[in-house]
């Protein structure tokens, strides 16, 4: 298979469509978390009562269409290898817990892969939308109505006085968990992340590094989300985030500004050196290449890099990561033997644009 | 806590895993989180015990022999999930639990959801008939309220009108479901 075709194969189709001020958000998830009325939760282990709601799902929604999303296919974990699975979180279609339930556990996935369902997650359903940059309301309007689709053929666990009924406590009410990804490296660099993290966390909102927990994050890419979902409407808990996250895209874009008057050839000098080391290593870690991606990726989006495409930083991120690559060498690989093949990906993937 | 892969570093990423009904915590650190690929923005199993001690914070106001009747005492009919269980787990077993549990529900949500102990957003089609038109309710009495604050008199018969059918029908609903 030639480099292009695994890519194609490997990355989301949706990943790949442009979408509103993605130089900072590449992308909005918009979540939620339901259940049936009168069945016990998974986290409840009740084997039988799981068996039930996936043959219910298979029934029902499996090759089933639903608008522009196209065809519905369920994915059972118990069909997959342990690699397929791995492949599946690393594209965020499925979480690492539900890889675990290996007996119950499956995924709906759209022809597009913009949607996904997990079905015996920790919940019965875990409905999840993607859209390309900063889309939350339309995200949150296709996932309403994708909620309804299923909404139609079954009774979701409901309370007047709680809402919908979720295993976790965190999650009652709206079931709903509204994020954004971030790309913030002007913030990062001009060491305000430690300061913003907090300033975020007390207006109820979560920012979590991607690839690492706290402000070090891997690539320099950030995930807010709202923590509460009960107490506020579906609309004003997206209205709230999206309030944030424009403070947050513009405070990115003046750092960008501020770091280009005082760095200069600097910065340019840095975002080149990335380029190269991307361009020319043999051996590549993860948390390098991670750094070298953010920093090319600056460069596309201040004119600095032509003729790469924006996408590279999330395309890398998901194909260099450990399921992809061993895929793309067609066989287990030890930590060390990784790093070449990330390497070599790399390279080659940039090679495809000359 | 330590990480269980490596046993060196301190583990940062907590989460529950259910292989046939067996349900095993696991606590890795962030490289071999890394190394498992399981490093992902699952927002729901990061720091699940850090979480836990914010939710239960009237546990410790408790003296020892309230505590032991509570873990005695209260037990989902539905499911079995016992208040201990669901207390150490911070997952419920199913929607009966929520009833189950409800005198000690209050606090736990209104930590977890800055002071908020009641929903507010959508409610399904099927359940909700009666409930879409409280809500609309709600609102008619709000606005008239205002209308009647802003002196809007004209308005205001309007608005009370509405009321007036709005509640007629929630009624007879109640009546057709007796
Ligand atoms: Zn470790
Ligand atoms: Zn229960």
């Amino acid at each position: 298979m030639t480099l292009q075709n695994f890519i194609n194969d490997a990355l989301s189709p949706w990943l790949n469509t442009e979408g509103i001020d993605n130089d900072i958000v590449l992308s909005s998830r918009i979540r939620l978390a339901r259940n049936f009325e009168q069945v016990p939760f998974p986290t409840s282990g009740d084997t039988a009562a799981m068996e039930k709601v996936l043959q219910f799902i298979d029934q029902e929604f499996n090759q089933q269409t639903f608008q522009d999303f196209k065809q519905f296919q369920l994915v059972k974990m118990s069909d997959l290898k342990p690699i397929e699975k791995r492949g599946l979180v690393e594209k965020h279609l499925i979480s690492p817990n539900l890889a675990e339930n290996e007996q119950t556990g499956a995924v709906l996935i759209s022809k597009n892969e913009q949607a996904s369902v997990m079905v015996n997650e920790e919940d019965h359903l875990r409905i999840q939308l993607y859209f390309p940059g900063f889309e939350l309301t339309k995200a949150l309007e296709k996932a309403e109505q994708l909620d309804d689709w299923f909404e139609n053929r079954t009774r979701y666990a409901f309370d007047e006085k709680r809402g919908y009924l979720t295993s976790c406590p965190t999650n009652v009410g709206t079931g709903l968990r509204a994020s954004v990804m971030m790309h913030l490296p002007a913030l990062s660099m001009t060491n305000q992340m430690n300061n913003l993290i907090p300033e975020i966390n007390k207006l109820g909102l979560v920012v979590r590094g991607i690839y690492g927990e706290g402000s070090e994050a891997l690539g320099q890419l950030y995930q807010v989300s709202n923590q509460m979902t009960l107490g506020k409407s579906e609309e004003d808990i997206v209205e709230d985030l999206k309030s944030v996250v424009k403070q947050v895209i513009e405070s990115e874009r003046r750092a960008r500004e501020w770091i280009m008057e005082q760095l200069g050839i600097q910065l340019e000098d840095r975002i080149f050196r990335s380029y190269g080391i991307l361009a020319n290593s043999r051996v590549i870690q993860s948390k390098e290449a991670a750094k070298c991606l953010s920093d090319v990726r600056l460069g596309i989006d201040m004119g600095m890099i032509k003729n790469v495409p924006k996408t590279i930083l999330n395309e890398l991120m998901v194909l260099t990561q450990p399921a992809f690559l061993q895929q793309y060498a067609k066989k287990q690989l030890a930590p060390n033997e990784r790093d070449v093949f990330r390497a070599n990906l790399i390279r080659e993937r940039l090679q495809l644009e000359h | 806590m330590k990480c269980q892969r490596c046993h060196e570093n301190e583990a940062t990423i907590h989460y529950t895993q259910v292989i046939n009904s067996e349900k095993t915590e696991v606590h890795l650190c962030e490289q071999c989180a890394e190394q498992e690929g399981y490093m992902n923005f699952n927002e729901d199993h990061f720091s699940i015990h850090q979480m836990l001690t914010n939710m239960f914070p009237f546990d410790q106001t408790m003296n020892h022999q309230q505590k032991v009747q509570t873990q005695e005492s209260l037990r989902c009919d539905r499911c079995g999930t016992t208040y201990q269980e669901f207390r150490q787990r911070g997952k419920f077993g199913c929607s009966k639990c929520y009833q189950a549990f409800e005198s000690y529900l209050d606090p736990i949500f209104k930590r977890v959801h800055g002071g908020n102990t009641n929903h507010v957003g959508k409610i399904p089609k099927r359940i909700g008939g009666n409930l879409h038109k409280q809500r609309e309710l709600d609102q008619l009495q709000g606005k008239l309220n205002q209308l009647v604050r802003d002196e809007a008199f004209e308005e205001a018969a309007q608005v009370r009108d509405q009321i007036r059918k709005l509640k007629e029908e929630i009624n007879q609903d109640k009546g057709g479901e007796a």
